[in-house]
This record gives C-alpha cells, sequence and structure tokens, in this order.
C-alpha cells in the first residue's frame, strides 16, 4: 500500500456515544480501540492497559452495564453505546463504596488493576448484590493483579457489596 | 533530646493509605497517562536474531516515511550503560552485535505510534549469525562463542568463592551429609504496567524524564552517563510505578531513546513498551543450578554447609554480580552454622537478561536448603518444625561469614504458624494425596552498601512547614505500589503528633528532592524511615524550644499529640499545631529540617564481605496445604499460613497486603510461571527463541487459583530500624516455593527438586515411585565451574577477626 493511502485511510471519524453519562461526540482515527479513544482522544486516562492483547483486565469499562476489554473493542462499534469509566464512577468528590472499600481495604496496592477491577466488580454487584468469595473470585478471575494476592479485592468487594445492601435499604 | 513518651498514634494502625483515593478514581498519573503538546512516539526495532553480527543498518527508506521524525540505531550512542559500575556492558540500542531476541537496534520516533510502527518495517537490517549459547552448561563448554569481551573468562561473568572455616574437614567429622542439586527456572516480574517514559525539555533547556522507574537516582546518573551531560542539566521524575517487583530497577534502553530523541528534536517524546517487549526486557529470576552438601550431627545441628551455585545471566551484566553473591551470603542466617563454604558462578546465555526480581538472588538457595531440611528431618526422624527450631540463630550473633543477626522473630514465626496451621495434627497424619510442609527464610532490610562506592547518606528527607499547618515532605524515594509514601507520611506525622492528612509527600524526583537510592532490597521502611524520624524530631525540636515557655514548661516537657502541642504535666493548656508552627516561625524564621540515614559498618573487613549485611533481618515462616491428584499430577493449594518477622507494622493493612503478596508471587514461583525458551530446529534458523512472551502463555495465578492466606505478623521492634519497623515486600515470598515441594512429599512421598512442580512433574515422580525407583524428579548432577582458589576466613567463633586469614590446614592436604 503506498504511504498516501495509508494517510487517507487515517482521516478522522466522527463518533457519538454516553460517556459516564455524557453525550459525547469526538473525532478520531479509525483504527483505534475504545481503550485508545478513551486515554488518548478523550483523556480518561484512568482506563490502563497491560498487554492490549485481552489477556490481562487493566481495561475492563462497562458497555451497556457489561464489562468489556477496552483494548479488544473497536471505538468505532461503539456507535450510540453508554460507556461507563472508573472517572465516572465517584458520587460527586464522595467515592462509590467499592472505591472506599478498596482503599481501605488493600485492595489497590500499585493500582494500575485497580480501575478494570472495581468496573468488573460493580457489573457483578449490580446483578448480585451479595455474592459469596468463590462467585467474585470467579467473577474478577480476568483481571490479573500482581501486587494483592486477591485476597484484600475479595474483601473489598464484599465490604462494598455490604455497604450497598444497607443503602438499598 | 527525648520527647516524653506517649502512646504511638498513627504507626501501627490500619489507615487507608496516603495515595489511596486516587488510585480508586483512576485519577494517578501513571508515567503512560503523560501527554505534553507536540508530543511525539518513539517505537523500537529489536533484534529476531538472538547471536549476530550487525553488518548493516539501512534506515533510509524509515526516515523518508511521511510523519518520521528522527531515526536512531547503535552510532547515536557511543557509551555503555549498566547499573553496576563493574558490568557497564550494554548500549541504548546495539551497535555492532545483538546478544538475544528482544535487543533494541534501532528507533524510529514519529507523530504518532501507528506511524512509528509502519516505518519500523521500512529498516533494514543486515545479521551475521553467530552461534547460540542457551544453557550455562553450553556456556561453560564453549568458551570460544564468546557472547562479551569481558568478565573472568570465556563465556563467564562473575565467578566468586568464600569460604568460613574448614569446611571439608567440619564434613568429615559429621553424622550424616546430605548431598543435593537443585533447579530453580527463572521467571519474570510481570508487572501489569508495561515501562512507559517521557522525555522533554523544559522551558530553561534542561532535560526532563518521567518514566516508570524504581530507582531514579541511579537512573539519573546513568543518563548523563551515556548522553554526556552535567547531571544537573538533566532531572528524572520517577512516576508511581504500576508494580516493580525489581523489573523496572534497571535503566532501560528506551529511556535514552527518548532523552536523546527529545534533545535532539526539542519536542517531548514518549514511549509505552509492549507486553511482548516487556519480556524481552525481563531483568527477571535467574535460573539457578545448585549443590548443597550439608553436614548434621545426629541430634539434628548443622555442622557445615558447601554450597555452589550456577547462575544463567542472560546476555547482558544487569545486577549480575549483586545476584552472585545473593544466592549464598543470605544462606547463614537463618539457622546456626558453624561453617559455609559459598561457591558462585554467573554465566552469559543468548537470552534476556536476569537481575533483581523480589528476593534477589536468595529465593533459590532458599528453596534447595529448605527442602534439604526437611529430607534431612525425615532421615533423623524428627519434626521438621522442631529440628528448625533447635537451630534458629540468636538475636545478635554473628555468622560464619560474619553477618550481624540483630533482633529475630523466627523461632516465634515457627512456633506461630505450627499452631495456626494444626501443624501437629497434619503432618504425616492427612489421608493419602493430602500433606503440609514448613519452610522458613530470611531478608535484608536494605543493603548495607549503596550500588556505586560513596560515603553519602543512602536516604535524605526534608521537611518543610508552615503557618498553614501543612508539613510538606520530600525525599527521592519511589512509590511502586508498596505504600513508601504512606510509610513516610505515618512516621512523620507520628512523630510531629499529627494526622496523616496534614502531610504532602513530595517524592522520587532529582530536582527537588533529597536523594535516596530507590525501591530495591527492602530498604526503604529502613532507610527512608529513619531519616524521616530524625527530620521530623528536628522539627519537632525547634517547636518544642519555640512553644515551650508560653505553655509554661520546658522543650523536653512539650507533647505532640492529635494536632496540639501541650505541655505533659497540663494537657488542657496548649494550643493547635498550627498555632505551634507559627509561633515557632516568627520566632525562627521559615522552617525546615533534613535528616539523613546511612547504615552501620559491617563487621565482616574481607573483600566481598559488603554484600550481605544489613541494619536488620526479617523472618518467616510458611505452612503451605496441599491436595494432590494421584491421576492427574494436579495440586490444589486450599491454605497458606504464614508468620512474618516485621518488627512493626506502619498500617497493618498494607503489611499484610505485601504479605499475602509475596505469598502469592511465590506460589506462583513454585506451581507455574517460567520464563523459559527454545531452540528453533534448524531449518528455522536454530534461533534461541522466548516460548511465551505473552500473559497467556507466561501463567500466573488468577484470582480463582489463589488460595486464603492466613497471615501473624510477629511485632518485636529492632532498634535498627524507624519505630522496630522491618522489611515486608520480599521476605515473606522466600519459603513459599520450599514449603510447597515439601507439602508435595508430605502429600504423595515424592521429591521435586525443581520449579515449577508442574503436575506433569509430579506424575513422573509417582510413575518412578510405582517402579520401586528413587522417586524425585530434579537435575541428576551439577556440572564441572571452574570456581576460584575461595577466599579463606575465620568464623567469629574460630579466631578470626573478620579479616581473610590462611585456612589451617593446607590445601590438597585431606580433612582427617
Amino acid at each position: 500500500m503506498s504511504g498516501t493511502a495509508r494517510i487517507e485511510r487515517r482521516r478522522n471519524v466522527q463518533l457519538r456515544l454516553s460517556v459516564n453519562g455524557e453525550d459525547t461526540e469526538v473525532s478520531f482515527a479509525p483504527y483505534k480501540t475504545l481503550l485508545e479513544l478513551l486515554r488518548e482522544d478523550l483523556g480518561l486516562t484512568g482506563t490502563k492497559h497491560g498487554c492490549e492483547l485481552g489477556e490481562c483486565g487493566a481495561c475492563a469499562v462497562l458497555i451497556d452495564g457489561e464489562p468489556q476489554l477496552s483494548c479488544l473493542k473497536l471505538a468505532i462499534e461503539c456507535e450510540g453505546r453508554a460507556v461507563e469509566t472508573i472517572e465516572g464512577l465517584a458520587r460527586g468528590n464522595a467515592l462509590h463504596p467499592l472505591q472506599a472499600a478498596f482503599a481501605d481495604h488493600g485492595g489497590s496496592q500499585c493500582g494500575y488493576c485497580t480501575p478494570g477491577v472495581i468496573m468488573t466488580a460493580k457489573a457483578l454487584l449490580e446483578r448480585e448484590p451479595n455474592p459469596s468469595r468463590d462467585r467474585i473470585r470467579e467473577a474478577t478471575a480476568g483481571n490479573l493483579c500482581r501486587c494483592t494476592g486477591y485476597q484484600q479485592i475479595v474483601d473489598a468487594i464484599e465490604h462494598a457489596a455490604s455497604e450497598l445492601r444497607g443503602e438499598a435499604k | 533530646m527525648s520527647a516524653p513518651r506517649k502512646r504511638l498514634e498513627v504507626v501501627g494502625k490500619s489507615r487507608r493509605r496516603v495515595d489511596g483515593r486516587a488510585k480508586v478514581l483512576g485519577q494517578l498519573r501513571f508515567a503512560d497517562d503523560l501527554q505534553l503538546p507536540r508530543m511525539l512516539h518513539a517505537k523500537l526495532l529489536r533484534s529476531p536474531q538472538p547471536h549476530a553480527v550487525i553488518e548493516s543498518i539501512d534506515v533510509q527508506r524509515a526516515r523518508a516515511h511521511p510523519g518520521v521524525h528522527l531515526v536512531l540505531t547503535g552510532k547515536d550512542f557511543p557509551v555503555p550503560f549498566g547499573i553496576m559500575p563493574v558490568s557497564q556492558d550494554e548500549y541504548p540500542l546495539a551497535p555492532e552485535r545483538v546478544r538475544y531476541v528482544g535487543d533494541p537496534v534501532a528507533a524510529v520516533i514519529a507523530r504518532d505510534e501507528q506511524t512509528a510502527g509502519e516505518a519500523l518495517e521500512l529498516i533494514e537490517v543486515k545479521y551475521r549469525a553467530l552461534p547460540t549459547i542457551a544453557t550455562p552448561e553450553e556456556a561453560l563448554a564453549h568458551p570460544e562463542t564468546r557472547i562479551h569481551d569481558y568478565g573472568e573468562s570465556g563465556n563467564i561473568h562473575r565467578n566468586q568463592a568464600y569460604e568460613f572455616g574448614d569446611v571439608d574437614e567440619a564434613l568429615a567429622h559429621s553424622d550424616h551429609v546430605f548431598d543435593d542439586v537443585f533447579f530453580y527456572e527463572g521467571n519474570t516480574h510481570l508487572p501489569i504496567e508495561q515501562q512507559a517514559s517521557l522525555a522533554a525539555i523544559d522551558g530553561e533547556g534542561k532535560l526532563l524524564l518521567s518514566s516508570s522507574t524504581q530507582n531514579p537516582h541511579y537512573l539519573h546518573r546513568q543518563l548523563a552517563r551515556v548522553l554526556q551531560m552535567p547531571a544537573s542539566q538533566i532531572r528524572v521524575i520517577a512516576c508511581s510505578n504500576g508494580g516493580g517487583f525489581g523489573g523496572k530497577c534497571d535503566p532501560g534502553g528506551h529511556e535514552f531513546v527518548v532523552c536523546k530523541a527529545a534533545l535532539l528534536l526539542g519536542r517531548p517524546v514518549k514511549i509505552g513498551l509492549t507486553r511482548q517487549e516487556v519480556f524481552y526486557v525481563h531483568r527477571g529470576r535467574h535460573p539457578v543450578l545448585m549443590r548443597l552438601r550439608t553436614g548434621v550431627s545426629q541430634d539434628g545441628r548443622l555442622t557445615a554447609m558447601h554450597l555452589q551455585t550456577l547462575l544463567d545471566g542472560g546476555a547482558y551484566g544487569s545486577h549480575g554480580p549483586a545476584a552472585t553473591f545473593y544466592s549464598g551470603v543470605l544462606t547463614p542466617v537463618t539457622y546456626e552454622l558453624p561453617r559455609f563454604k559459598f561457591e558462585a558462578c554467573r554465566v552469559f546465555t543468548n537470552k534476556p537478561a536476569c537481575g533483581p526480581k523480589r528476593g534477589h538472588g536468595t529465593p533459590q538457595p532458599r528453596f534447595g536448603q529448605e527442602i534439604q531440611l526437611d529430607k534431612i528431618a525425615e532421615k533423623l526422624a524428627l519434626d521438621p518444625a522442631e529440628l528448625r527450631l533447635g537451630m534458629v540463630t540468636r538475636p545478635g550473633s554473628l555468622t560464619a561469614s560474619w553477618l550481624r543477626v540483630g533482633t529475630t522473630g523466627l523461632a516465634e514465626c515457627i512456633r506461630k504458624v505450627v499452631e495456626m496451621s494444626g501443624w501437629k495434627d497434619k503432618h504425616r497424619k492427612l489421608p493419602a494425596g493430602r500433606g503440609v510442609g514448613i519452610a522458613c527464610s530470611t531478608y535484608m532490610c536494605g543493603a548495607g552498601v549503596s550500588i556505586y562506592w560513596n560515603k553519602m547518606p543512602h536516604s535524605g528527607v526534608q521537611l518543610l512547614v508552615d503557618r498553614s499547618g501543612q508539613v510538606t515532605v520530600f525525599c527521592g524515594s519511589t512509590e511502586i505500589g508498596q505504600g513508601s509514601d504512606d510509610v513516610l507520611a505515618a512516621i512523620v506525622a507520628e512523630v510531629l503528633g499529627v494526622d496523616t492528612g496534614v502531610v504532602r509527600c513530595v517524592t522520587g524526583d532529582t530536582a527537588i528532592t533529597p536523594v535516596d537510592l530507590g525501591s530495591y532490597s527492602s530498604r526503604v521502611t529502613i532507610m527512608m524511615g529513619n531519616a524521616a524520624v530524625q527530620a521530623a524530631e528536628r522539627m519537632r525540636e525547634q517547636f518544642a524550644g519555640a512553644v515551650a515557655e508560653q505553655l509554661g514548661t520546658t522543650p523536653e516537657r512539650v507533647v505532640f499529640s492529635q494536632g496540639r502541642v501541650f505541655a505533659a504535666e497540663d494537657p488542657g493548656r496548649g494550643m493547635s499545631f498550627a498555632e505551634a508552627v507559627a509561633i515557632t516561625e516568627s520566632k525562627l524564621g521559615t522552617l525546615s529540617a533534613v535528616g539523613s540515614y546511612t547504615p552501620p559498618k559491617p563487621p565482616g573487613k574481607y573483600k566481598g564481605g559488603g554484600v550481605g549485611p544489613s541494619p536488620a533481618y526479617s523472618f518467616s515462616a510458611c505452612v503451605v496445604e496441599v491436595e494432590v491428584d494421584e491421576k492427574t499430577g494436579w495440586i490444589h493449594v486450599p491454605k497458606i499460613w504464614i508468620a512474618h518477622d516485621i518488627g512493626r507494622a506502619i498500617n497493618p493493612v498494607l503489611a499484610r497486603g505485601q504479605v499475602i503478596g509475596s505469598v502469592y508471587m511465590g506460589l506462583g514461583e513454585a506451581l507455574m510461571e517460567e520464563q523459559a525458551f527454545r531452540r528453533l530446529p534448524p531449518k528455522l534458523s536454530g534461533a534461541l527463541v522466548h516460548r511465551i512472551p505473552s500473559m497467556l502463555d507466561y501463567k500466573s495465578l488468577t484470582a480463582l487459583d489463589m488460595p486464603e492466606v492466613e497471615v501473624a505478623l510477629i511485632e518485636d521492634p529492632d532498634p535498627n530500624c524507624p519505630f522496630g519497623a522491618k522489611e515486608v515486600g520480599q521476605g515473606p515470598l522466600l519459603p513459599v516455593m520450599p514449603a510447597v515441594a515439601n507439602a508435595i512429599y508430605d502429600a504423595v512421598g515424592v521429591r521435586i527438586d525443581e520449579l515449577p512442580i508442574t503436575p506433569d512433574k509430579v506424575l513422573a515422580a509417582l510413575e518412578l515411585k510405582a517402579a520401586g525407583k528413587p522417586p524425585r524428579i530434579g537435575p541428576e548432577r551439577f556440572p564441572e565451574v571452574p570456581y576460584p582458589k575461595p577466599m579463606f576466613v575465620l568464623p567469629p567463633w574460630e579466631g578470626g577477626d573478620g579479616n581473610e586469614s590462611k585456612m589451617p590446614r593446607p590445601l590438597g592436604v585431606a580433612a582427617s
């Protein structure tokens, strides 16, 4: 392929989607993944990358409420979809119960896998408000963490679940 | 001045770590999260050849590719680098020779990553392949295929031998001598954050590098060397690391490349390594083959040990000289060992360079020793826990090699895990297929000497306080996830009697923070912490002197507690911390205090005696339970118990996190993690390639695989450590691997003397057992290694003075 054709291919495209509840319109290079769109074009660097091959789970976000690996999703596929990232989780200046529990119970050490795990946990707790420790382990098995040994992540999700159930009453 | 004693208010309490909020909000900026206007992107071309001469590199087409701003090759970097002064053997881009698949040879700087990647494909490199060295045995057998033209000889990078007391003589007089060979496969750190760096030229024309590095100070020095610029013109900021584990200790070729490019182009240049590249950069656990000959008396006391190690160093020096020492020097710290001989050899091979990974060189011999002790206990019909309890080193004692054991909680650790795990009801008593194993370990709290020789402090801390009541702490220490910022804030807050919320940490910035050597060797809590205590105490003295009169007391009687400052005799009469600062600022002017820390001089004075000494040692004991399926060899670990002698936990929730995280990483090394290579068939070039440069193939434990860990923190404050706190980041990894191996023996009666312990090895051993053969899988022999004549040093109890001395028995005369 000639160099000119390559540049042509790289002409930006337009996309409209909802990001953390806000209607967003963005112009971006069509080859980009949702991960790249979020980090590079929308400045939402809270979503991390650890492999860009769908192996580590660091880039997990919610698309229409479902946990998805944003590194495997072409941004162009997200027209009209609702994307939630770690930046949209706090309630005003107050941490979401999952965020507070991760901070207080050692669920976050280096913090790099944290956004992906928290988003995965959010989807779990929305579906299953009272999961067992085994169920939490199963639901987060796609999120690799090299710091915690997972135990304090499970502790944090348990605490958050209990907090969220309390609020619902 | 000693302040009135008060109960600890911050230290020892579980708190949200100071950087916790930013992390859970996704607000913390890691290196790859940084973007600057006009930023360009770099990518590296890496060698597909494991060993070759670069005959030519043609970059014309790449240079002409639209969007490309610069192409760099080895010619642009005439000066080599290397973290250790004795091994400056690596170039940012290889100039003439490549030594492993993944060695960088060229760099493209372009308007975006996509364009840079396209241009890489347009670079034409002609290689002339050279024979490759795959293993240490090949390295020793083929000195003519020389990977480097420096080192001891042939492919031997480092070769050393020490003998502390006449070991052969002691072995000859022992009731039993155990002779075992073990192999520990290499593995890698696998931090979830891939290395990233952003270089820019600031408004004053100075170079600024923001990078995922554990050691900004050493990187700063290396940048000055390689770029041939004054260090004063370079600023390195260590961004919070998304996991380090030792993998971000070495300077990386990519860091020099973006700096050089920014200097040439006058624009910011960023690079983010791919996961595959992170596997190539490596610097992980050395594969080590080792032989342990250990003498034992009938009543279960060690008489002597002869330890030999052979390290597969990979293609470059990295931290290899230190790793070579660490493959033996901490061995005598756990148990009383009257005599010790240690021979170690590190060789070059055509694979990614090995370096420091959590435990740095010490997990390998510990693995061998702790399995051998299990064998010894069985032979002597002793309980393995009792055997160990009977020979732990005593507090304050010296080892045969002249290391000073400070405080030790090892006996307490053993008793605690035995109790927690129900050891006495389980060991040799569980049904077939289930078993428990025990193992112990120690780790240093910071290396006693710097990586480069100097007499300056290892850590410096500066405090600024002003009338707002805020306390700003500056230190060159590096937050890699372990919680060093939190330790810093907690220590300062404790001394000044304030909440950590009023302390602001500024760390890891060579332009504005005092030097701290970096996040390695478990040195930060102890060294940064001691410097922080000194700085904060000096600050407190200024306050106390200034406010004592107003409080109607003497400076020694001024108490700092819970954000208030008051007289010990009348707590009701006092003032807020901010008021005390304002009074002091009125009297003394602008307020600041500094503290620094240098480790004590080691007792061993022989050459090489500087590696191993530490201000303190942590100790751990671990019990692992396993269930082994005899049909499939599958190993299930239902539970792990660990006790760690931490001296004192600064923030227990973080300390427990370090222990569990260490156990996790150790269990992964025990069961599955391996950085393995294979040789392609001759028709496919015969090249040595990485078997598994991806996270799918490099197996690590997931949340589903990881058992629950029960942790006991043994707290016996160490006087050399800040508030008594020892290390916790590395030590608890060490006992896990041998405890797993010992548990498997207890479960199914087979010895797996090499890591990782995979189901196929267990099955093979079970087949041997069924066939009536010795049920063991592991290396059969230790090769002939041309170790040098050992340096002989008499142990303290044999009249030595810590210097080299003459061997009492001439060499060559057999021990009687």
